[in-house]
């Protein structure tokens, strides 16, 4: 029985936001909080201070601190901040006011904040209505202000829509919050297509479990996921809808239907079959017949990946005699070698925000995650840990990843932000998952 | 009338002619040989026909229960032969150096030998399986089992083999022939195998 999975962005906007307070005098806002080249080793020290309870009576005192926490959490896991201890403190948050007339900013520069957020909230029958402001306490300035209005079970989505705020805030791009992970579990009754939320949370599984099931793909508006599974030993691509909560069969050529990966421009897919002898990359209408044939080389040709604009495709290719990430310009057709170090370099994935690919590069039969700039070639490592670190995927706003590894035994997810720091385990689950696929990010 | 009478006697005439035909033929009837019982003589003839029926039977049986022996024993044989043959056709595999699809010289033999089988069972519908060692990564260990197996069934159906006959499926790493992560595991799982359709 398959689980209909109702992911967030699918859902109509079911809460009011208000802006709080207009942006300051110029109305321009700086993005020059994160430093762009080192955000993740220069982090910034954020107070989130528990949330104050501003109706009558102590009965959302649990929501109060639970909102703060989601928010903290949150907030942390992008690795750009710092999260100060809540005991290190030097006011109680409940005895001091949450706007800016009310809030003494030199006790949050003495604990070295330089960023804080307070939020207060009030609930009337199952209405939750909760405000959240981001400050500056060294500029003394409010930089963001909004107050949600929404059912009581909307609590982290709220709290979540903030966090994007925030950050959309500080760096100038949406953040990863409204985003969801498609990746292959196995509890130990098959393999099947797994989603959960950006973090972790709230884990589904969308298919029947079976013996194979490989290369999870969304769909650029995040509405389909395209997969291949073996049916009746012959392995065909399919794509599962969220909104009916069924797969249909995309592809079921002859011999392999294999790594399909959706145009980011245009309806279709390209994916490697084999119905003429051998593994090539074709391009796939939007009903899965064939458009046309873009590799025409003797050997594999697999795991097609789309820059952001769609007009260049890297691939996986054994032309050279060992697999190396090329790249194809599809408007000329011309082909060019892109990894040459090392033996095998499979997996690659093209940044939605960049000229970079991220792919895993093997040696010894270990691999590690490797970021690539398509332009000048330079390669950085990300990973070094031991076991074997595999199938990276990049988070809608290119600020992280999230690939598999075996570094404590058996396949888990893991996530880091996109320069490898920060490097945490996404899911308690038993069993194996891998082949992680992060969502493109929610269409707002 | 004059009818009714022409037909009476000539019934009658007929008749006459029929008995007297009769008649004669008990007249002629053999006699019996002198001294000897018409009875017994008739028993002793059949006796010894009779038993001489039976040793030629007898014999004869004989003869035929060894060849039918034989002949059975041919069959066993041969249908053991054959048995054995697309025993070793089915589990004779073909083997891979890492990350490689192209058959080595030993391939290339085991391959031979299959290609004399499926000469001489021209319907046999085979599955070509490709597979690798669990090195490398899920989706291009699937491409390369597809490479492999296509290698393997490029060379039977240039040797003759009716392509029609032949499927190619990979598992990638997902079905090792052996467990272990060791070189010698490794080797028993890059490699292609065959089974018969369904």
């Amino acid at each position: 029985m398959i689980r209909i999975l109702r992911p967030c962005f699918i859902v109509t906007v079911f809460f009011v936001a208000v802006l709080l307070a207009a942006l300051p005098g110029n109305c321009k806002p700086s993005y020059d909080y994160i430093n762009i080249s080192e955000p993740f080793t220069n982090k910034i020290p954020m107070a989130v201070p528990v949330f104050k309870t501003l109706s009558e009576g102590a009965t959302e005192d649990g929501a109060a601190k639970n909102s703060a926490d989601i928010m903290q959490d949150a907030l942390a896991y992008t690795g750009y901040f710092k999260m100060i201890d809540r005991r290190a403190f030097l006011v109680d948050p409940e005895k001091q006011g949450i706007v800016p007339g009310e809030i003494n900013f030199k006790n949050w520069r003495d604990v070295g904040a330089e960023l804080l957020i307070t939020g207060g909230l009030r609930t009337k029958a199952e209405v939750l209505q909760m405000e959240f402001r981001l400050f500056d306490p060294f500029r003394e300035e409010m930089l963001l202000g909004k107050r949600y209005t929404g059912n009581v079970a909307d609590q982290r989505r709220m709290v979540l829509k903030f966090c994007g705020e925030v950050i959309k805030r500080l760096t100038g791009k949406s953040g990863l919050f409204q985003s969801s992970i498609a990746f292959i579990g196995d509890r130990g009754e098959g393999r099947a297509v797994y989603v959960c939320d950006f973090d972790g949370n709230n884990l589904t599984r969308i298919t029947k479990p079976q013996e194979i099931v490989v290369s999870p793909a969304w769909s650029p508006d995040g509405r389909f996921i395209a997969y291949t599974a073996y049916l009746n030993e012959h392995p065909n691509i399919y794509v599962y809808d969220f909104s009916s909560g069924m797969q249909e069969i995309f592809a079921a050529y002859e011999g392999i239907n294999l790594t399909p990966t959706w145009r980011p421009d245009q309806p279709g897919m390209a994916a490697t079959l084999s119905f003429e002898g051998d593994e090539e990359i074709y391009l796939l209408t939007g009903t899965g017949k064939i458009d046309k044939r873009l590799t025409k080389s003797w050997g594999v040709d697999v795991s097609p990946t789309f820059s952001p604009d769609g007009d260049q495709m890297a691939f996986v290719s054994n032309r050279s005699g060992s697999p190396q990430i090329y790249v194809m310009d599809l408007k000329s057709g011309r082909v060019s070698r892109l990894t040459y170090e090392g033996d095998y370099n499979t997996q690659p994935e093209w940044s939605p925000v960049a000229d970079k690919i991220v792919y895993s590069g093997m040696k010894d039969g270990k691999a590690d995650i490797y970021v690539i700039d398509v332009e000048t070639r330079e390669t950085s490592r990300l990973t070094r840990q031991a076991g074997s670190n595999e199938a990276p995927s990049w988070s809608p706003d290119g600020s992280m990843i999230v690939f598999s590894s075996t570094r404590t035994g058996s396949s888990r997810l893991y996530v880091m932000t996109a320069s490898g720091t920060d490097q945490r385990q996404l899911l308690d689950m038993p069993g194996i998952q891998k082949l992680p696929a992060w969502s493109p990010a929610r269409q707002q | 009338m004059l009818k009714k009478f022409n037909f009476r006697f000539i019934l009658f005439c007929i008749m006459v002619l029929m008995l007297a035909a009769v008649v004669s033929c008990a007249k002629k009837a053999p006699e019996p040989e002198e001294g000897v019982p018409e009875q017994e003589q008739k028993i002793s003839e059949t006796e010894a026909e009779e038993a001489e029926r039976q040793t030629k039977e007898s014999q004869e049986s004989k003869i035929d229960e060894q060849e039918l022996e034989a002949r059975k024993k041919a069959e066993e044989r041969e249908r053991q032969k054959a048995e054995e043959e697309k025993e070793r056709f089915l589990s004779q595999k073909v083997y891979f150096e890492f990350d490689d699809s192209s058959l080595t010289a030993e391939a290339r033999e085991v391959l031979q030998r299959k290609v004399r089988w499926l000469r001489e069972h021209p319907d046999a519908c085979v599955i070509i399986e490709g597979h690798c060692d669990e090195r490398g990564t899920d989706e291009y260990n699937l491409a390369l089992g597809s490479r492999r197996a296509e290698s393997v069934k490029d060379f039977l159906v240039n040797a003759g083999i009716d392509p029609s006959e032949l499927t190619t499926i990979s598992y990638g790493e997902e079905r090792p022939a052996v467990k272990g992560h060791n070189e010698d595991a490794w080797a028993k799982n890059r490699r292609a195998e065959f089974r018969f359709c369904r």
